[in-house]
């Protein structure tokens, strides 16, 4: 066996580029972490300069983001002891919990409007995907011309005759407005995905579905579906991480019914300004839903990435 | 099983004709060759038979029916793909039985099936792996248990072989033959290669062009080529063409090539001016007594025989000759040729001059 290979790193460059992974890794975990660390911290050490990273954890941040609380008189706060753990905390501020916040609702929201977007534009995505890559369409190359033409500008560039259109129409600040939207701004993208994901899948499996006694449809979802399953995945992860974190529109276009998380988190008030911990503790919950659908499409993620790349 | 006829089948694609006119009968039980250069419509041909493409015009009986609207899962025939197109996300088993699931079979007779043709491929071990990983020659085979699981009226095969590499194929290509004649089950067989074509084949249709040149059995084609693509295109190295001008008439059983008289069968056509006399590489001899001369340009030894290249007055030409017979390059020799099999061509149309040789054959295309 040689010493030196051409193929293998030598043991130097593993190190090296090990090194620099976990450097790159740390770096752009410092942001996550803060905010993780930020949503334990009580509203002194939040903004404490220099900024401390030993500190005494506390609720404090998670109770304020997801109640309403109010001052109240030194009598009645005598009157009506703590009635839990959550009620502790706010007593050292002389509140108490008057009832939930709008996090919750403002939460679901997103999911509804976010899962919902998804599912359309992959729902809508895939079909005409599956038609542009097989069929013989009209106007084919102009119509995906077209499709890709929507992509050629911001969305926020044209988010007056929206909120106009929206407004005449009486989608304004609801969900199917919403979902509307993202699913418009994300077909496009969805649809020139999928279609390379469907065009690298040989047409011989449908016809060999078609000879085996299937439809053309059934040989669509039973066959093409599976196949594609990485690309939609991945196509999926895409859009929903645009949908999710969405910020422009939905400060135009949803307020008090349809609000979206990102709107929502900022304007979290508590004693003398923002309340810093309450901010982190939503940033955090709000991260959880896409970490937890990527981490679940992860595998389908990285195939999906270098999909195409490799002869198989 | 059944009788397959094609008549007067014609396939475009916009402007571009893939398949003319074209009309066979393919026999029940028969294993069929549709042999051609790539291009030449032969897979159109069989993907319309299967209804994965739709003829422009024409008609195809499937035992008697008209099929040639239908769509394939009305047809009930199997297709074996080049690329075996074995589902990926199936092991081996739910790919055999998937044709039988859409029929509506129940699970314990699927089950039953799928291990009876299992046992006839020899892949009972496999049953149970993934596609992924499978060999080619297994591939082959678990994309064969799919077609003859279902028991179709005919098979429809696109160079199942092309796939494997060469020592594979031949062994695949027995196997293939070896289960035909155990299910006597039709079979259309598309390849470009013309050694497997006659090496399987019941009959043959040799297309170019869109256009089917020349329908019959392999011996038949072989030794009665009806035009000039047919007999270039069969055999290897393939008939040689000695083009000469000339006149021949209905009855004349002689031709004039460069000076000599060479006796061929007897016309039942004339013809004038721009000739081809063709003959295969077997049946030209060196023989000092002749008078007609070529100049050997190179001996190719093959083990038993050898291929010597000549220059004759008539240009180029091969003979396949015993391989203990002396040749050197450069020297020259005299040419006999066995009339009985030559064929004389009109250069301008290709097609061979009908003679007491071919006249059987040309009628039947």
């Amino acid at each position: 066996m040689s010493s030196f290979s051409v193929t293998e790193p030598t043991q130097r460059s593993k190190w090296i580029a090990g090194a620099l992974v976990i450097s790159y890794a740390l770096i752009t975990m410092i942001p996550l972490v803060w905010i993780l660390l930020t949503g334990f911290k009580s509203p002194a050490d939040a903004i404490s300069y220099p900024p401390k990273v030993v500190f005494d954890p506390t609720l404090e941040g998670y109770v304020n983001l997801f109640t309403t609380r109010t001052r109240q008189t030194q009598e009645f706060l005598e009157a009506n002891p703590p009635q839990n753990w959550a009620d502790e905390i706010v007593r050292q501020y002389d509140m108490v919990i008057v009832g939930p916040s709008k996090f919750g609702e403002r939460f679901m929201n997103s999911v509804i409007i976010g899962f919902g977007s998804t599912f359309l534009s992959i729902f809508l995505g895939t079909l005409a995907a599956y038609a542009f890559s097989r069929f013989k369409v009209p106007l084919k190359d102009d119509l995906l011309f077209f499709i890709l033409s929507t992509r050629m500008m911001p969305p926020v560039a044209v988010a007056i005759p929206i909120f106009l259109m929206f407004r005449n129409l009486g989608l304004s600040d609801t969900h199917l407005g919403m979902i509307l939207l993202y699913t418009g701004v994300n077909i496009s993208l969805a649809v020139w995905l999928l279609k390379g994901f469907i065009d690298e899948i040989p047409r011989e499996y449908e016809e060999a579905a078609l000879i085996d006694g299937y439809t053309r449809f059934q040989a669509f979802y039973k066959v093409v579906l599976p196949q594609a399953a990485t690309g939609i995945a991945s196509t999926a992860i895409f859009c929903l991480i645009f949908a999710w974190n969405e910020y422009a529109f939905a400060v135009l276009l949803t307020s008090a019914n349809a609000q979206t998380a990102p709107p929502f988190i900022p304007t979290i008030i508590g004693i003398g300004g923002l309340d810093w911990p309450a901010v982190a503790a939503g940033a955090t919950i709000f991260l959880i839903p896409v970490m937890i659908f990527t981490i679940l499409m992860r595998k389908h993620l990285l195939r999906g990435i270098t999909f195409g790349a490799v002869r198989k | 099983m059944a009788q397959i006829v094609v008549k007067n089948v014609k396939k475009m694609f916009g402007d571009f004709t893939a398949v003319r006119e074209s009309s066979f009968t393919i026999e029940d039980g028969e294993f069929f060759m549709l042999l051609g250069p790539s291009g030449c419509g032969k897979t159109t041909t069989l993907r319309m038979i299967a209804g994965l493409e739709l003829p422009t015009s024409g008609e195809i009986y499937l035992d008697g029916e008209e099929i040639s609207q239908r769509p394939p899962s009305e047809r009930d025939i199997a297709f074996v793909f080049q690329m075996f197109a074995l589902y990926p996300h199936m092991n081996v088993r739910k790919n055999i039985s998937y044709p039988l699931i859409s029929q509506g079979m129940p699970r314990a007779a699927v089950k039953a099936k799928v291990e009876e043709v299992a046992g006839i491929l020899g892949i009972t071990d496999i049953l149970d792996s993934p596609v992924g990983g499978l060999s080619g020659g297994d591939r082959q085979r678990v994309a064969l248990g799919r077609a003859i699981v279902r028991e179709p009226k005919a098979f429809m095969m696109d160079e199942p072989l092309g796939a494997l590499d060469a020592e594979f194929r031949e062994h695949m290509a027995e196997e293939l033959r070896a289960l035909h004649d155990r299910m006597g089950a039709t079979t259309v067989y598309v390849t470009h290669d013309q050694l497997e074509a006659m090496q399987m084949g019941d009959k043959i249709v040799v297309m170019n062009n869109a256009v089917i040149e020349q329908f019959g059995t392999p011996q038949e084609i072989y030794d009665k080529p009806a035009t000039m693509f047919v007999a270039d295109f069969i055999g290897s190295p393939s008939m040689n063409f000695l083009p000469f001008k000339g006149k021949v008439q209905p009855g004349s059983e002689a031709v004039r090539l460069n000076g000599h008289d060479e006796a061929v069968p007897r016309l039942m056509e004339g013809a004038e001016g721009d000739l081809v006399f063709g003959v295969r590489p077997e049946h030209v001899f060196l023989s000092d007594a002749s008078g007609y001369r070529a100049k050997v340009l190179a001996a190719e030894y093959l083990g038993t025989t050898q291929i010597v290249t000549l220059q004759s007055p008539n240009g180029e030409l091969k003979a396949r000759v015993d391989a203990r017979q002396m040749v050197s390059p450069g020297e020259t020799v005299g040419l006999e040729f066995r009339s009985p099999t030559v064929t004389l061509f009109d250069q301008s149309t290709g097609r061979a001059l009908r003679s007491t040789l071919n006249d059987e054959v040309l009628n039947d295309g």
